[in-house]
């Protein structure tokens, strides 16, 4: 519930620096998509890890892979950077088999698994400056060290590290190489809140400058603020897709709360309104004006009540997250 | 600790990508240079690779409660020399790798540029250089304890390249098949049983009827073949040769069809 929150989140995003432009600066010309994957099977055993998902990311893009744990996201990534033989479907990152063409693929991408992955006594600066020096061009170490807040720990060897500048040192990995496209399983989980914004603030900065990321969360807020598209999926299948928008509007039920004076005459207003809504007061000088919320519905409370005398103390839009949508699609909570 | 910095700045173009590999040379000498210093930071590593070598070649030449012909540092540093090689190639090789693997070192370097080969080339590279350390330091104090060698240098190095790659090998093979305490524990075992067992440190004829057995031990092939070389002045011995290069085919054929890299 956010007062009078009209438009979606992201339009009213308060970090000006990061503005989203949408066009790439370095958009390639007609460069197929970053990931197209099709009716893509992975089972162990006798366990259907990812039970026919397809999806597409075109360049530039971010898709956020949305769901509980164990839905499949990381079989999903997995084998999108070739660690998994799909057992059907077919998957191409960048026009080129994960498996087939590996060697040509892996110099492109870059990965962020979700634990481990480096030398327990490896120091953090000598980690990333060894996996600098695997790309003919990579970014500067120490710039990519310093913002994300690992100066100081660069002499600290990995095991020492906290959980979160761990992850940190992971994202870092990453995007050192310069890739085109990059896969990151869970990156802000067990962040710390300044942590976790700066990461955001990467995800998009290298969406402007026209890298194609898959990201998997469980994480709403995250999905809501950096994902072009969502696909939620839960026990390996696609449950719903789609931009963020399209997927909290795609569903009806919304409503208006506002609060004034106790004992409004609710019949009234809701026969003012049109009858499409319903309008109660749940709690005396509380009211919820429950049916398709236009720009006209919250103009049409407001008139009612100028013309009423009547002083209005609040008014919200309660808009759905995709938390409420989930939650429909599933019963579940994303973090059961 | 400091946290995050927050950027007021996001420079344009800082992410724009320019993906390539760097040269096959460049990412050896920088895995090389990595994982040897590894080993030097792993104080359980030096002490089987070097001071346990060192401390047996003083002990065992000065004190004689093993008995040898000759001149007593003549027979032991061959001996000690296998065993090093052993330590570093073998036990230390398994070791690291088993809990490189263990910690998704080697999935999550399967995900960047690097390529599989150059990161165990990296592996053997850095157990090279150790063993050239090891080499400097047991001549020395061989040589201090009047050690006189015989023989041909190409012979030596024959040996000692066939038993690298021998016993690489089989760390590879525990490593990439076991769990990583699983690995630690019978590297170990192994070590102090060959030690011990795989005439390394006594004649073997002091074995009796086993002598037949450990003959074609990698760790025997090894010391029976410097010895021979170095003691007493043999030319490129073929029998022992073969024995490791057998060792060392058959080891990596097997490590190449098991080795799993999660």
């Amino acid at each position: 519930m956010v007062g009078l929150r009209l438009t979606h989140a992201r339009a009213l995003e308060a970090d000006a620096d990061v503005a989203v432009t949408p066009a790439p600066v370095a958009a390639r010309p007609a460069a197929e998509p970053a990931l197209v994957i099709d009716g893509l099977v992975k089972r162990y055993g006798d366990r259907t890890a990812v039970d026919g998902v397809s999806l597409r990311v075109e360049r530039a893009r971010v898709l956020a892979l949305l769901g509980p744990n164990g839905a499949g996201k990381t079989t999903t990534i997995e084998t999108c950077i070739g660690f998994r033989r799909a057992d059907r479907g077919t998957v191409r990152v960048l026009g080129l088999d994960p498996r087939a063409d590996n060697d040509e693929l892996r110099p492109r991408i870059g990965v962020m698994l979700q634990q481990g992955g480096v030398y327990q006594s490896a120091r953090c600066g000598e980690m990333l400056r060894l996996v600098a020096s695997y790309a003919a061009d990579p970014m500067d170490p120490d710039a990519l060290l310093e913002r994300l807040g690992l100066a100081t720990v660069q002499n600290t060897p990995y095991r020492r590290l906290s959980g979160g500048q761990q992850q940190r040192l992971s994202l870092a990995m990453a995007l050192v190489g310069r890739p085109e496209m990059v896969f990151l399983d869970e990156p802000t989980t067990g962040l710390d809140p300044q942590a976790r914004h700066e990461t955001w603030r990467i995800v998009e900065a290298l969406r402007r400058d026209g890298v194609s990321i898959v990201l998997t969360t469980h994480d709403m807020e995250e999905a809501e603020r950096l994902a072009d598209d969502v696909v939620i999926v839960d026990h390996g299948k696609v449950i719903a897709t789609g931009t963020c928008d399209e997927l909290i509007r795609g569903q009806a039920e919304r409503e208006v709360r506002f609060q004034a004076v106790p004992g409004l005459d609710v019949a009234a207003l809701q026969r003012d309104l049109g009858g499409e809504q319903l309008v109660h007061e749940p709690a005396p000088g509380t009211y919820l004006v429950v049916g398709p919320v236009t720009p006209q519905l919250v103009a049409g409370v407001a008139a009612w009540c100028a013309k009423h005398e009547v002083l209005l103390g609040g008014l919200q839009v309660k808009q759905r997250t995709l938390e409420d949508v989930f939650l429909e699609l599933t019963g579940r909570e994303l973090r059961a | 600790m400091s946290a995050v910095t927050p950027t007021s700045d996001s420079d344009v173009g800082e992410f724009t990508p320019r993906p390539g590999r760097a040269s096959l040379g460049r990412m050896a000498r920088a895995q090389v240079w990595m994982e040897l210093k590894l080993m030097l930071r792993n104080g359980e590593q030096l002490l089987l690779s070097l001071i346990v070598p060192i401390g047996l070649l003083v002990v065992c030449t000065k004190l004689t409660f093993i008995q040898v012909d000759g001149r007593r540092a003549d027979f032991f540093v061959p001996g000690v020399l296998a065993l090093a090689i052993m330590s570093a190639a073998f036990a230390g090789q398994a070791i690291a790798t088993g809990f490189d693997r263990q910690y998704g070192v080697l999935k999550r370097l399967g995900a960047t540029a690097l390529p599989r080969t150059v990161l165990l080339l990296g592996k053997t590279g850095a157990v090279l250089v150790v063993e050239l350390l090891q080499l400097v330091l047991l001549i020395g104090v061989g040589l201090l304890l009047g050690w006189r060698p015989d023989g041909d240098p190409i012979s030596v190095l024959l040996l000692l390249a066939f038993g690298t790659a021998a016993f690489c090998g089989l760390a590879f093979l525990l490593a990439g098949a076991l769990r990583a305490m699983t690995t630690l524990a019978l590297a170990n075992i192994l070590w102090f049983v060959l030690l011990v067992f795989g005439g390394i440190m006594y004649p073997l004829s002091e074995l009796g009827g086993a002598q037949g057995v450990i003959e074609v031990l990698p760790s025997a092939a090894l010391s029976s073949g410097l010895r021979e070389v170095l003691q007493d002045g043999h030319h490129v011995p073929f029998e022992h040769l073969t024995v490791l290069g057998l060792w060392a085919v058959v080891s990596m054929t097997a490590a190449a069809a098991t080795f799993r890299w999660e």
